[in-house]
Order: structure tokens, then C-alpha cells, then sequence
């Protein structure tokens, strides 16, 4: 947080035209077929020069609000209701050459994916000068290219001719996710949508690209909304903050308000999911998941999963009250949480002894793809029933690790040991022992189980290739290992495609544990995941650790899940250590410069 | 587990499991349509004429019983006789379950080679794939009636033969379909994480992979069964399969076509049933390709039906 949000324009009162940024009032959007509202009633103004963060987790109906403030709503869908007004001027009412006219020059939008949001086969100057040259009446006596050349230098990218004349493929993520800004910010609109802008970005990167938006902002006193499933991110970021939930706003304050005291136990929740790279603390999570589209109920779509609901929540919709004292601070709860910190709440984890024997031994490990070293001279120990963990940013050859450790990648020499046993790089030399004891989670929940087996068959087939056990025999063990992620036996004759992301991670490590495996590699397994469903599965595999003895690589990019879980942490940069250690030391005292950068450009919500 | 933390219960669903790109479904998709009732109705309007016409009374197919080509009435049957003199009706009753079943003989065993060979080059790659494939490019490249007529003519016009080698000649197509569907599902990581345990590869493919390609699968085989009809016919005008004076749709369309001008019925009956059929079985499979793949250019079907199919 840089600066406090301008208290008069937080108000509902009207303010000011000249001051007014964006207003939306009661927006809805509903199905085409049967009208059911897939958001509904959204209202709130953002003045100019401020970020908004709409946050929420899938969905929310977040990226539904962000696209539908410039007129637009999915296939399928249809705004039904509302106004969006940027300068006097309703959007929603616009049409035709007057709304492609406003869009573009009164409000614009940076897509999630950066390569989506250009054209391939067009050189990025060409990419930038035709928006410009469509609206030439945002021209302020300057040539095109005078406009191009300063919009450059304002996302921090080379004006040049080279860089100008390459296409969108020959950039690195980061800098076509600034060209995409630039491109948002050519025409000079008042407005800026962001949906989810730095998501596939690595941490350096993002926080390179938040800086751009938040000085744009301010410089060219836009209105910035900006569509996040990341807390940190928006707590770092927005002036005000709104909560999303099951398509309705819920909470709506300055960032400040919501991060120190939210008042809406989903907010809260979501707070207390978050872990903190700073203190390794018990994360707690949100069972359940948020009623779908045209299933709302009638009273408050939280109370099913709501800790402290009571009857009334379920009769009627809470209406969103102003609950703040100087500053509005609007809430939709009957019974709003207390306006305390969540830090106060959060528990220590339980410190466990290091000083244990290693049960894999990974020396002088060097992988290749073709002719490429992704890694070279990995050593590193996993003590037994500890976890270690692995990060780094893209391409720094994590994943490689994880896949070479449990035979999925094969080009690859050094010395790993597995319970004192070397392990042959040609997993079909591994012994059955072997590829039993050493289990794989896959990063993608929506790929790792088979769409045509229930959850009982997928559990069951390891069973079956290992032990070949007697059909009660199984079905003992599958209700065992059920229990053990959190599941009840009733999902068992469910098909994956029936269960959440979170649920589906759930049976993918239940499958791997139901073979009792010494170690457990986990690749980014929760980065597919809301927080609130992270905080779950994180919390699992605690319990996992300290009831089974589970040893686990821990591969990922969030430094602070791997504070959260891990005793033991490797740095990995360009396929090479740079840091290895008790993870408290390498976290509070990070020695290689590559970890400081990684934890200074960390986004987080305090 | 720890006491305090109970267990997730799933959300109460009312609608049973629907299982996505199952062939159930997407036989009942088809039904469901107009374009898949209409394939679905000729189809077995035809297959009925087929199966049920040697058992209807009539003349015998084989019996000289009046004047060569003679048009209907007088005491000439329904469809008039043919070049020989025999009941055209009768003919076409008794001419084509024959065609039917060597069709469907040869449809089922292309399915299942092709279908083994796709996917166990998409499964195994390396020099397995390139051997596989390339053998199907081949294949690909020769006309079908060329290398069926290659075939027949070197070793001979036998029944089986002629089911061998439009076998072969339909195989390669299934071949490059699955193989493209296969490649896919193989690289799924739910396949991955069942090989990384060691199971046999042909496990895997029977119990991971086949099972969500039945879709292509269904919808190639109607296809293929189409295409094996029309070539049989074929081969049967060109005087290979059912030999004369045994009835069958193909011979008749050849040893009639003398008399076209006079009485068309010898080669118009036999020639309307097949293209009856012909049109019945490729408008069911595009039905079902239809349901399969949604809609007309594939597309996914949007959000808003989504939704509304799960609310009802």
C-alpha cells in the first residue's frame, strides 16, 4: 500500500463529473437461455488515478464484471441490467460505431494470457500505431510515432526500430504483457480493465508489470480495475478492494480496511488462507464450494460454508451495508466478523527436528533435453519424513527435477538414492519397489485421474498393479485413504469431471498414498488451485507428514507455501543450486542474490 | 487424520452421472436429432429389405419366369423381370443381405486393425510409430478399388478374399484417425502416472486409453461402414464377391444395364436401395459426429447451455 484511498470519492454520494471515474450500478449479467444471473448487482466507483482489485476465487464471476465494463459479456451470456458509466458516458447503452468508438478510447483491457491479446502474425509496432490511428482524435498534437516511442518508454521497453519490427513470439512473456499494456494505454482512455494480467508471469516479472500499471495509473490519472485471484497481488496494488463471491459483491472498502480487519468471514477466510512467506503458520481453508449459477440459494450464498452462520442467513439476502466509521466500508453479512487482523489468529507450525536420516540422496544430478543442460550438479538430501522443497522461477529446471526423479524424464546421469538403493535414470530398470515407494503428484488435477474411471477405480488400479489385493480388501483401503484427504465415501462412485479442482487434487494424492510410498514428489500441485482450497490440501499434507512419516519433494514457485510446509529448501536458478537449506535460514537470511530478489519482489498482504 | 477436520461430503446431485463423449450418449445425442432419425430410418429400411426379403414369399431370385426385360404388370411381377427373364423383386430381396454382412464383416475388422495399429503407434512411438505409420501412408496413397482389384484379380474372386482386402484397404484410414485421437490421450498425464508404476503397455492401452476414444471410434466406424458398402457393391458390378446367378445388388446393376432403356427397373431398384443406404449410414455417422464433437465446426458448447443443462 502506497497511498490511502481518496476518502470522497470512496463515497456513494455523487461526486464531481469532472472527478467521477468509473460508476457501475446494479450491473447484471445472466445465461442467454434462461436468464439465470451468473452476477448480479454490482455497483461501485473507482476515482481516476486509482486501482480497483476485484478479487475472487473461480468462478466468482470476477472476469465476468471485468469484461462486461466494456460492453462485452461470453458466449452464452448477456448483460441483463445495470449501468457503466465512465464520464457521463453509459457503456451499456452504447451501440454499434459509438461503442467500438468507446472501446479502446474510453476504456480498454490487458488479457490474462499476453500472447492471446496480440496478433502473431503482425509486428508489434504495427500492433500498436492501427489503435492509435483508429482513434487519431486521442492524438495530442504528436505523430503516431511520437506516441508509440512514449508509450514505450513508459512500460520500461526499447523504443527501437528492432524491437518495434519483431513479432509478438519473439518476446519473453513479460515484455508482450507490457506491449499489451501499452496497447490498453495508447489511446489514452479513462478506464483500464486488467484481467488477471501477471498470472502466468514469474515473480520478478509481475512486480516489474504492477509497478507499469500502478505508475500508468497515476500518471495518466485512468481508472484502473484490475481482476485478480491474487490476494498479495492486489493487496500490493489496489487503492480499494472488492470481494467477490458466487457472483455478488461481498465485501468493498479500501485495500488497507479489508487486509487489516475484514469484516465478511469469506474475506476473512480467504485471509487466513493466504500463507506468509514472512512466518511459518497453520493455513486454514474453506471446505466446500461456491454454489453454481441457477443453485444460488435464497439467503446468503456463503452460509453453507460459513463457520459462524445462523438461521436468518438462510432466509433472506443479506443486503451490503456501509459498516465503516470514517471511510465506507461496505459489507454483505448479517453478522460481520469483528475488524481484527487475521495475523492474530494464525498458529505457529509445530518445529520439527531436522536431525533425521535422509531417505533420498540426490548427487551430481545433470539433466539434458537434446542438446540443452537444463540442470547441472543437483545434490541435494530429503530427510525422512520431512519435506524438501524445490524453488525457482520458470525454466529454472524444477519440473525437470521432479520428472527425472521419478523416471518421466530419462536423459539424465548422477547418483540418486532411494532408502540407501540406486535408482536406474530408465524407469523401466526401476524394480516394482522402487516405483511404489517413490509416488509422483502431478501438477494438473484436470489431467492426472482417468475421466472414465470413478474415484474408487482410480484409486483402486495402484492397488491392483501392486498388490493385486481382494475386492474388500480394496474397498478397505480406498475408504481408508478417503478419509485421509478429506473426502467422504460418497465420492467415491463419482466421476473426476464431478469434483472441484481442489477435490480432484485430493484423490490424485490419495492415489499416490494409497500405496504407502516413502517419498512423495509434488509438482506444483497447488498452483492450479484457489487459496482457500490450497490452504486444505497444504494442511493434509502436514498431517500426512507427522501421521505417516511422509517424506516429500515439494517442487513450486510460492515461496510462501513452501514456508508453510517445507523444512528443507533448494534454490534452483538456470538448472543450477544457488541456496540450500533449513528453510527459516534461507527465508530470513537469504545468502545468493538470486533468493533476495526472488523474496523482495515477493507480493504479499502485509 | 486429525478429529477436528470432518470430511468434504459432496454437493447432492439430482441428475446421474453423465458421462462426456461416452458412445451411449452419444447414440442417444444422435437419436435425439432429426439429421441422426432420418439416417437411422433409412438405414434400416434398407437393412430391412436385406434381411427380411429372402423370407418374404415371392418367386425364387434364380427362376427364368417370363420375357427378358419385360416392365411391370402383365403377369411380370412388381419391378418388371430382368435380362434373363428372372423376377427383378425377387432379386432384390434375396440380393442383399450378402453385401450387408460382407460389409459389415469387413467394417469391423478394419475398425479394430486400424484402431490397434493407431493407437499402439501414437503409445509406443519411436520406430514402432514411424513403421506403422509410413505403412499407412502407403496404403493411403494407392486408390482403394485399385489395390481391392489388385488383390482380387492376382489371387482370385473369392467371398473372403474380397473381405480381406477391403479390410486392409479401410484399416489405414481408421489407422491415422485414432492415431491422431491417440496421441493425445497418450500424452494425459493420468496415462503417464499409470506407466510411471510399470504397467504393461498393452494394459494400459486396453484399460486408460481405448476407453476414452470410443467416440472417434464410433464415429469412424459408421463412416467406414458407409464406404465398405459402396465398394463391395462395386466389386460385385465388377464381377468379384457373389458370383451370377447368385442375387446380389451389384451383380444386378451389372448384368442389367443392357436394358436401361427398356426396363430400367433391373438396374434402377438395386441402385436406389444402395444409394438409399449408402446416404442412411453417412447421414447417421455425421449425427453422431455431431454429438460427438458438438455442433457444426466442433465447437465447444457455450457456458449458458452448460448451465442450463446442469439446472434442469
Amino acid at each position: 500500500m502506497t497511498d490511502l484511498p481518496e476518502l470522497a470519492t470512496l463515497a456513494r454520494e455523487t461526486a464531481p463529473p469532472a472527478r467521477e471515474g468509473l460508476v457501475v450500478e446494479g450491473l447484471t449479467v445472466v445465461t442467454e437461455v434462461r436468464g439465470t444471473p451468473v452476477v448480479e448487482d454490482i455497483s461501485f466507483r473507482v476515482a481516476p488515478g486509482q486501482v480497483l482489485g476485484l478479487v475472487g476465487e473461480s468462478g466468482s464471476g470476477k472476469s465476468t464484471v471485468g469484461v462486461a465494463l466494456l460492453g462485452l459479456a461470453r458466449k452464452g451470456l448477456r448483460i441483463a441490467a445495470g449501468r457503466v458509466c465512465i464520464g457521463g458516458v453509459d457503456i451499456l447503452e452504447l451501440r454499434g460505431k459509438d461503442l467500438q468508438g468507446a472501446r479502446g478510447r474510453l476504456v480498454a483491457y490487458v488479457p490474462q494470457d499476453p500472447a492471446s491479446g496480440l496478433n502473431p502474425a503482425l509486428r508489434v509496432g504495427r500492433q500498436l500505431r492501427e489503435a492509435i490511428i483508429i482513434h487519431g482524435d486521442s492524438l495530442e498534437n504528436e505523430t503516431v510515432d511520437q506516441r508509440v516511442t512514449q508509450l514505450m518508454e513508459e512500460v520500461g521497453l526499447p523504443a527501437t526500430d528492432t524491437f518495434l519490427n519483431s513479432y509478438p513470439h519473439q518476446m519473453s512473456g513479460g515484455q508482450q504483457q507490457r506491449v499489451g499494456i501499452a496497447m490498453a494505454f495508447s489511446c489514452r482512455p479513462r478506464v483500464i480493465v486488467l484481467d488477471e494480467p501477471t498470472t502466468g508471469l514469474d515473480v520478478t516479472t509481475q512486480r516489474r508489470v504492477l509497478e507499469t500499471v500502478r505508475q500508468m495509473t497515476v500518471e495518466h490519472d485512468v481508472t484502473s480495475v484490475y481482476v485478480s485471484h491474487d490476494l498479495a497481488v492486489v493487496a500490493q496494488l489496489a487503492d480499494q478492494t472488492a470481494v467477490l463471491y458466487a457472483g455478488r459483491l461481498v465485501e468493498h472498502a479500501a485495500t488497507e480496511a479489508i487486509f487489516r480487519g475484514a469484516r465478511h468471514p469469506y474475506a476473512v477466510g480467504l485471509l487466513k488462507a493466504v500463507p506468509s512467506s514472512a512466518r511459518s503458520e497453520i493455513l486454514v481453508g474453506i471446505e466446500g464450494r461456491p454454489p453454481r449459477p441457477g443453485r444460488w440459494p435464497q439467503g446468503c450464498s456463503f452460509a453453507e460454508r460459513c463457520g459462524s452462520v445462523q438461521d436468518e442467513c438462510r432466509d433472506e439476502l443479506p443486503a451490503l451495508r456501509d459498516l465503516g466509521n470514517v471511510q465506507p466500508h461496505w459489507v454483505r453479512c448479517r453478522f460481520p466478523e469483528p475488524p481484527v487482523s487475521v495475523d492474530q489468529a494464525k498458529q505457529p507450525v509445530p518445529v520439527l527436528s531436522r536431525d533425521v536420516d535422509a531417505v533420498l540422496v540426490v548427487r551430481n544430478l545433470a539433466a539434458r533435453y537434446g542438446p540443452l543442460d537444463v540442470l547441472r550438479n543437483v545434490s541435494f538430501d530429503v530427510k525422512a519424513g520431512r519435506c524438501t522443497a524445490v524453488v525457482g522461477q520458470s525454466g529454472s529446471g524444477k519440473t525437470t527435477l521432479a520428472r527425472s526423479l521419478v523416471g518421466l524424464h530419462t536423459d539424465w546421469t548422477g547418483d540418486v538414492e532411494l532408502s540407501g538403493v540406486k535408482l536406474s535414470s530408465d524407469p523401466q530398470r526401476r524394480s516394482k519397489e522402487h516405483r511404489r515407494t517413490l509416488q509422483y503428484v502431478f501438477q494438473n488435477p484436470y489431467g492426472s485421474l482417468d475421466p472414465r474411471m470413478t474415484v474408487r477405480q482410480n484409486l483402486e488400479e495402484p492397488l491392483r498393479h501392486f498388490f493385486g489385493l481382494s475386492r474388500s480388501e480394496r474397498d478397505r483401503k480406498v475408504n481408508e485413504i478417503l478419509q485421509t484427504v478429506a473426502l467422504s465415501t460418497e465420492y467415491a462412485e463419482r466421476l473426476p469431471q464431478q469434483l472441484s479442482g481442489g477435490e480432484r487434487q485430493r484423490v490424485a494424492v490419495g492415489r499416490a498414498l494409497i500405496v504407502d510410498p516413502e517419498v512423495m514428489v509434488c509438482d506444483e500441485i497447488t498452483s492450479a488451485l484457489d487459496v482457500s482450497v490450497q490452504a486444505l490440501l497444504v494442511e493434509q499434507l502436514r498431517q500426512m507428514q507427522s501421521d505417516r512419516g511422509l517424506s516429500m519433494v515439494f517442487i513450486t514457485h510460492n515461496l510462501a507455501v513452501v514456508r508453510s510446509i517445507a523444512q528443507d529448501v533448494v534454490v534452483l536458478s538456470d538448472g543450477v543450486i544457488v541456496e540450500h537449506g533449513p528453510v527459516d535460514q534461507v527465508l530470513d537470511h537469504p545468502a545468493h542474490e538470486y533468493t533476495q530478489r526472488l523474496l523482495a519482489d515477493l507480493p504479499s498482504t502485509e | 487424520m486429525s478429529d477436528t477436520a470432518s470430511p468434504a461430503t459432496p454437493p447432492k446431485q439430482r441428475a446421474p452421472a453423465k458421462r462426456r463423449g461416452s458412445v451411449a450418449r452419444i447414440v442417444r445425442g444422435a437419436l435425439a436429432s432429426r439429421r441422426g432419425q432420418v439416417g437411422l430410418a433409412l438405414t434400416l429400411l434398407v437393412v430391412g429389405i436385406a434381411f427380411v426379403g429372402p423370407f418374404i414369399p415371392s418367386r425364387s431370385p434364380t427362376e427364368f419366369s417370363g420375357v427378358p426385360y419385360s416392365l411391370p404388370g402383365n403377369g411380370n411381377g412388381v419391378l418388371g423381370t430382368d435380362a434373363l427373364g428372372r423376377d427383378v423383386l425377387a432379386r432384390l430381396l434375396h440380393g442383399g443381405w450378402s453385401l450387408l454382412l460382407l460389409a459389415a464383416i469387413s467394417t469391423v475388422l478394419a475398425v479394430l486393425l486400424g484402431a490397434i495399429a493407431g493407437v499402439v503407434a501414437a503409445y509406443r512411438g519411436r520406430v514402432t510409430e514411424m513403421l506403422i505409420m509410413r505403412t499407412v501412408d502407403i496404403m493411403l496413397a494407392i486408390p482403394q478399388l485399385v489395390f481391392v482389384l489388385l488383390i482380387v484379380s492376382v489371387i482370385g474372386a473369392k467371398t473372403w478374399l474380397v473381405v480381406v482386402a477391403v479390410t486392409l484397404c479401410q484399416a489405414p484410414q481408421v489407422a491415422r484417425v485414432m492415431y491422431a485421437s491417440a496421441q493425445d490421450i497418450c500424452e494425459r498425464d493420468f496415462v503417464k502416472a499409470v506407466a510411471l508404476w510399470g504397467v504393461p503397455p498393452r494394459k494400459v492401452i486396453m484399460r486408460h486409453i481405448m476407453p476414452s476414444l470410443t467416440t472417434p471410434l464410433a464415429v469412424e466406424g459408421g463412416l467406414r461402414l458407409s464406404f465398405s458398402i459402396i465398394l463391395i457393391a462395386g466389386l460385385n458390378f465388377l464381377g468379384f464377391g457373389t458370383q451370377p446367378p447368385n442375387p446380389s445388388w451389384g451383380v444386378m446393376v451389372n448384368e442389367n444395364r443392357l436394358g436401361l432403356a427398356t426396363s430400367y427397373w433391373g438396374v434402377l431398384a438395386p441402385a436406389i436401395v444402395l444409394a438409399i443406404l449408402a446416404v442412411g449410414t453417412n447421414v447417421f455417422a455425421d449425427a453422431l459426429a455431431r454429438v460427438a464433437f458438438g455442433g457444426e465446426d466442433g465447437e465447444e458448447v457455450p457456458v449458458a447451455t452448460a448451465l442450463e443443462l446442469t439446472k434442469a
